[in-house]
């Protein structure tokens, strides 16, 4: 098996690895760094559990290599939480009842992040199209929905 | 499932990238945003020897505009390209289509037009606004008009030990309008019909999702400019069907998105 040593910015701390290069990020993250917070659900991209932020931008952790983050700066789950950026969002989930099993959750969040932080309205139609992207199979949406929207007007309210 | 084990390469400059391709024809995959080719790789449904990662390449990157023209790099992301939209209307009208925001992140232009996947829109959007592709191999570059780049599933005129530099797009004019539509099963979703529209001021249209490639139909194109109905020349398309929508079904489709997008028409 092939392997290359990688160092990658972590939650703000150094993870240095020898990988197989075949190795894709999240299972970098849950396997050499220890944060099992990033979920891996369905391996091509589609269900959104793997979410994280990579350089600033959300990326899909089984679409992307190991070795491709040699030098990257990425945030999870783990990240948001202990820098209070998800803490407004992890309450509203909580109080909206956002989450069920929790699976999602993660890769929900850090999608979440990237449209709030970027400057996303509460318009639920928007916000809808922008979690398309992350399957939750328990809640139905709708309390997910309402708990971005939630974070959004705490934020622009007067 | 995980990719099965491969050889990484990350050269630094495009001679050394086409010395890798070159070295390794057959075996070697390049990878671009990688947004297609991982989860291929994933269900190993691609199983490279060599993965020849273009990510460090100066050459593959920017957007310069040019006489009329812009010239966008094959490692410019759909992210990016959300920057150009002013003046590539139709650009401003497919990104929102193309998978989700996560995806948008990473993928580019240059892998989606090289991997041709017929129900894509990058290629399609390429044949309706005339674009050139260029291509940098062993023996130097050269560049492929859109309509003779993409010829079957999967399937473009680059050769195994070419590599796509850069796509180029005319900016749109004053009086040019645009028109684009896709219908899908869920928001992101590959289409199962869609259609991109160019009328600046020849009408230039494309479908893509329907058949093997994106196509273009100069029968539909005169009709439509001579106010005839277009019924008859969708005839003349080879419907694909599959598990998603059979061929009368696609056949259904494709006129209702070149009615929607029709109507949609930016001014």
């Amino acid at each position: 098996m092939k392997t290359k040593d990688i160092s990658v910015i972590v939650n703000g701390e150094e993870v240095r690895a020898s990988v197989p290069v075949r190795r894709n990020l999240v299972d970098f993250l849950r396997t050499d760094a220890g944060l099992t917070g990033s979920h891996v659900g369905c391996e091509h991209g589609v269900c959104g559990a793997c979410t994280v932020e990579v350089n600033g931008a959300t990326v899909r952790g089984c679409l992307m290599l190991a070795v491709q983050a040699d030098g990257a700066t990425v945030t999870t789950v783990e990240g948001f939480a202990a820098s209070g950026r998800s803490a407004a969002l992890a309450a509203a989930f909580t109080r909206r009842n956002a989450l069920q099993c929790g699976f999602c959750t993660p890769g929900m969040l850090a999608s979440a992040l990237g449209y709030i932080d970027r400057g996303g309205t509460a318009d639920r139609a928007a916000i809808r199209e922008h979690i398309s992207g992350n399957y939750c199979r328990c809640t139905g949406y709708q309390s997910i929905v309402e708990a971005i929207c939630d974070v959004i007007e705490e934020r622009t309210a007067p | 499932m995980k990719a099965a084990d491969f050889d990484y390469l990350r050269p630094s400059s495009l001679a050394e990238a086409l010395t890798c391709l070159s070295q390794n024809v057959g075996v070697a995959q390049p990878l671009a945003g990688g947004q297609s080719l991982m989860p291929m790789m994933n269900f190993r449904v691609a199983t490279p020897e060599v993965l020849i990662d273009l990510a460090d390449i100066p050459d593959l990157r920017g957007v310069t505009e040019l006489d009329g023209m812009l010239r966008i790099g094959a490692m410019t992301t759909y992210r990016d390209l959300t920057r150009i939209t002013d003046r590539v209307p139709l650009l401003g009208l497919a990104l929102p289509h193309i998978a989700h925001d996560a995806i948008r992140n990473r993928g580019t232009i240059g892998g989606s037009v090289a991997l041709a996947d017929p129900a894509a829109e990058m290629p399609a959007l390429l044949l309706a606004l005339g674009g050139v592709i260029e291509l940098a191999g062993p023996d130097g570059q050269r560049e492929v008009a859109a309509d003779d780049f993409f010829q079957g599933y999967y399937a473009t005129d680059r050769a195994e030990d070419e590599l796509i530099v850069a796509i180029r797009l005319a900016v749109a004019k004053p009086g040019d309008s645009f028109g684009f539509y896709e219908l899908t099963q869920r928001h992101g979703d590959y289409a199962l019909a869609g259609v991109a529209i160019a009328h600046a001021p020849d009408l230039r249209i494309a479908f893509f999702g329907i058949s093997d490639r994106p196509i273009r139909l100069p029968e539909l194109e005169a009709a439509l400019t001579a106010g005839t109905d277009p019924g008859p020349a969708l005839d003349q398309i080879e419907f694909e069907g599959d598990l998603k929508a059979s061929a009368a079904t696609r056949r259904h489709y494709a006129r209702v998105v070149l009615d929607r997008a029709l109507a949609g028409m930016t001014s």
